[in-house]
């Protein structure tokens, strides 16, 4: 007994000192807390809400949007941003068929060895190939670029909070910073090579501005391409390069959940059958 | 081990009559979870989490075996497998959204196992040793979830990893060589991402091993219950099959239709977004965080602040997280109070409700949260008052409590009355 008693009041007492530290820690917080002025953030945006047509349990994607989207990440992004986890064996799945993704493949180089020499070059992609990088290394992408790496984009919308809407809303929100802003945070006025933007969490970019103008891209379905139209495609296909197998997998949900539901009804039934013959008779 | 009138197996044909001779596995089965089992009759759904977190280890073992056979644990090509699991491999995507969603899950029903035990003490004699082992499960797991959050190679893995072997940096002396050691080299890179891979590979099976002993541990004195009163005759108990096979069937079906929502339609919102970049030891995260299993535990880690007499703040910060499990297993000998069941304890149920589950939210939501005012200040009171319950308040409240009145016995909890109880057979009161 007296040994559990002494377990016990020595417990009482790292209990008491664990509890007086954190606090100690708490009242000299506290004291900066209210003496210094809080670092602020800087004021940047949540991305808009966009409509896509995979969003929810239902979405699937809109192949046209997809095709569009493609474009505009092959005619505008893919000159800086590379796209290494996509094959373009993958296009398929955008609705092209064998010989277009030949052809596609084809007309870009990817790296190679000379076959006579064995020296390093570049050859026509196949379909098994995957999108090339256009930067033969890090080194000469951030040359290319004021210091900064333009990031590979297969993971891109993944790899951001509301990441597809974060992307569609970061290339068609380029501005001016307002007054309002450099006045309360002189900060925030873009250095050179920086740009305006936002949504970016610190409000300066080193991309400039992408999409600028109506019909940067053309569109073979006809719709009009104006910077807002460029970027919520871009973003689409974005989403699509990010998780391929988004629609396959809320299609395949629907199944499992329903025979679940069945299952768990089916399994409450049997235990109220089972456990009627233990419940309490009243007389 | 069991109750006089458990049930005997008697088996039936040939096949399980040479069986029960050569090797009585049928007879384990019977014995542990079949029909010469019996358990109280009043068991709540809070004791479906056992059974839960069993099948949560299985669904773990299956998917992690299957990912292993198409991932590479090299720093070079580790977030590319990962990506060519997701992408290329049939059902990878399935397999390796199962396996991060059922870490959750595991933990989740791990989480409601815990707070049911304390609840109802169950780490209460005769079951000390149950909760013992428990607690190293607990620990296990976390190092295997901690271990398999490294493989993918993502920003989050790689600066997890290394903020979490910076802590043993925090022994003093010879803390530094420790976390070099640990590492095989000075930050996180190839020779961690193998030993955590072989390790995250391994310690499965010794939970799995933890568990055998855990409900061995359970089989002797057999399961607790809400009144805390102990099993006096069969009239209090039910054999598990049926009974308790359907219940946790039924309850099984309910996780497995939330772990499917989340598997299929929400599989990346328990993650981190940072960990779809691949690792870059040059680019730190604006925020590191862990898996939300472990906020409110970093929550203690980031709770001390300041420096204390000889003891650096990180140092302080180290010892009072490994603390706060810790103190998990003298709990058995904090608590002497005599009556096991929160119900009947009204000061210990306040303590519960409106001391520890409320410190253990805010210590949740201070560790996902940025290192910041006002989290560190809430966390800092909510990690004061985690010491205090267990160590300071759960000691004193058992002995100056008065508890309320106890049934005489689980039949008469259940049934409205006992036989025996009104004859006036045992009136002392029973614990």
């Amino acid at each position: 007994m007296t040994k559990l008693l002494s377990i016990r009041l020595v417990a009482i007492l790292v209990g008491l000192g664990f509890a007086l530290i954190a606090l100690y820690s708490f009242v000299l917080g506290a004291y900066a807390w209210m003496t210094e002025e809080p670092a602020g953030h800087l004021p940047y945006e949540e991305p808009r809400d966009i409509a896509f047509s995979f969003d929810g349990p239902f979405g699937k994607w809109d192949i046209q949007q997809l095709q569009r989207g493609f474009k505009v990440y092959d005619e505008v992004c893919a000159a800086c941003h590379s796209l290494k986890f996509v094959a373009f064996r993958d296009l398929e799945q955008l609705g092209y068929d064998e010989g277009q993704v030949k052809a596609f493949a084809a007309s870009k180089q990817v790296p190679g060895i000379d076959p006579n020499t064995g020296e390093a070059t570049t050859r026509p992609g196949l379909p098994t190939d995957y999108f090339p990088d256009p930067y033969p290394n890090n080194v000469a992408a951030a040359a290319a670029n004021n210091n900064a790496i333009p990031p590979d984009l297969s993971l891109m919308t993944k790899a951001r909070g509301d990441g597809v809407n974060y992307v569609a809303s970061l290339l068609s929100g380029y501005s001016e910073p307002t007054a309002e802003l450099l006045a309360e945070h002189p900060e925030a006025a873009p250095g050179p090579g920086l740009y305006h933007n936002p949504y970016f969490p610190n409000l300066n970019l080193a991309m400039a501005p992408p999409l600028t103008t109506t019909g940067q891209v053309t569109y073979d379905d006809g719709t009009e391409a104006t910077v807002e139209q460029m970027s919520t495609d871009v973003a689409a296909f974005l989403a699509w390069t990010a998780e391929p197998t988004m629609v396959q997998r809320k299609q395949t949900g629907w199944p499992v959940l329903i025979f679940l539901l069945f299952a768990t009804v089916l399994a409450y039934l049997s235990k109220q059958q089972i456990w009627a013959a233990a419940k309490p008779k009243k007389d | 081990m069991s109750f006089p009138w458990a049930k005997e197996y008697a088996p039936t044909n040939g096949v399980t009559k040479f069986l029960d001779e050569k090797l009585p596995l049928p007879r384990l089965v019977y014995n542990a979870v079949g029909a010469g089992y019996p358990v109280p009759r009043n068991l709540s759904y809070f004791w479906n989490f056992g059974v839960l977190a069993g099948f949560f280890l299985v669904v773990q073992i299956v998917t992690g075996v299957v990912l292993a056979m198409h991932y590479a644990a090299n720093a070079q090509v580790a977030f590319a497998t990962t990506e060519h699991i997701m992408r290329d491999v049939n059902w990878g995507w399935m397999m390796r959204y199962a396996h991060a969603n059922g870490a959750s899950f595991f933990f989740i029903v791990i989480y409601l196992h815990i707070f049911r035990g304390l609840f109802y003490s169950s780490y209460k004699a005769p079951r000390e040793m149950i909760w013992l082992l428990g607690v190293v499960i607990f620990l296990l797991m976390m190092a295997t979830a901690f271990m398999g959050y490294v493989l993918p190679w993502g920003q989050m893995s790689f600066w997890g990893a290394k903020v979490i072997t910076g802590l043993f940096g925090a022994i003093p002396v010879v803390g530094e060589p420790i976390q070099v050691w640990l590492l095989g080299g000075f930050a996180p890179d190839n020779a961690a991402l193998n030993r955590f891979f072989s390790l995250h590979f391994l310690l499965p099976f010794v939970i799995a091993g933890v568990v055998i002993l855990h409900i061995w541990a359970l089989h002797i004195p057999g399961s607790s219950n809400p009144t805390g009163v102990e099993v006096k005759s069969e009239s209090d108990t039910l054999p598990f099959h049926p009974y308790y096979t359907a219940k946790d069937g039924f309850g099984l079906g309910i996780a497995l239709l939330l772990f499917f929502t989340m598997v299929f339609f929400l599989p990346n919102a328990l993650g981190h977004p940072d960990n779809y970049i691949e690792a870059n030891p040059l680019s730190t995260p604006a925020h590191i965080v862990p898996e939300w299993y472990f906020w409110p535990f970093y929550a203690i880690l980031r709770a001390f602040t300041v420096d204390f007499l000889f003891f650096p703040a990180k140092l302080l910060g180290v010892i009072a997280m490994f603390g706060s499990i810790l103190v998990w297993f003298i709990l058995p000998w904090l608590d002497k109070s005599p009556v096991r069941s929160g119900h009947y304890r009204p000061l210990f149920r306040k303590f519960f409700w409106f001391g520890l589950i409320p410190a253990m939210v805010v210590l949740f939501i201070c560790g996902g949260a940025p290192a910041e005012e006002p989290y560190v200040m809430l966390s800092q009171i909510a990690t004061a008052y985690y010491f205090l319950h267990f160590l300071v308040i759960l000691p004193i409240v058992g002995q100056i409590e008065k508890s309320e009145p106890l049934p005489y016995s689980i039949t008469e909890a259940v049934l409205g009355s006992d036989k025996k109880a009104v004859l006036g057979e045992n009136t002392t009161p029973a614990v």
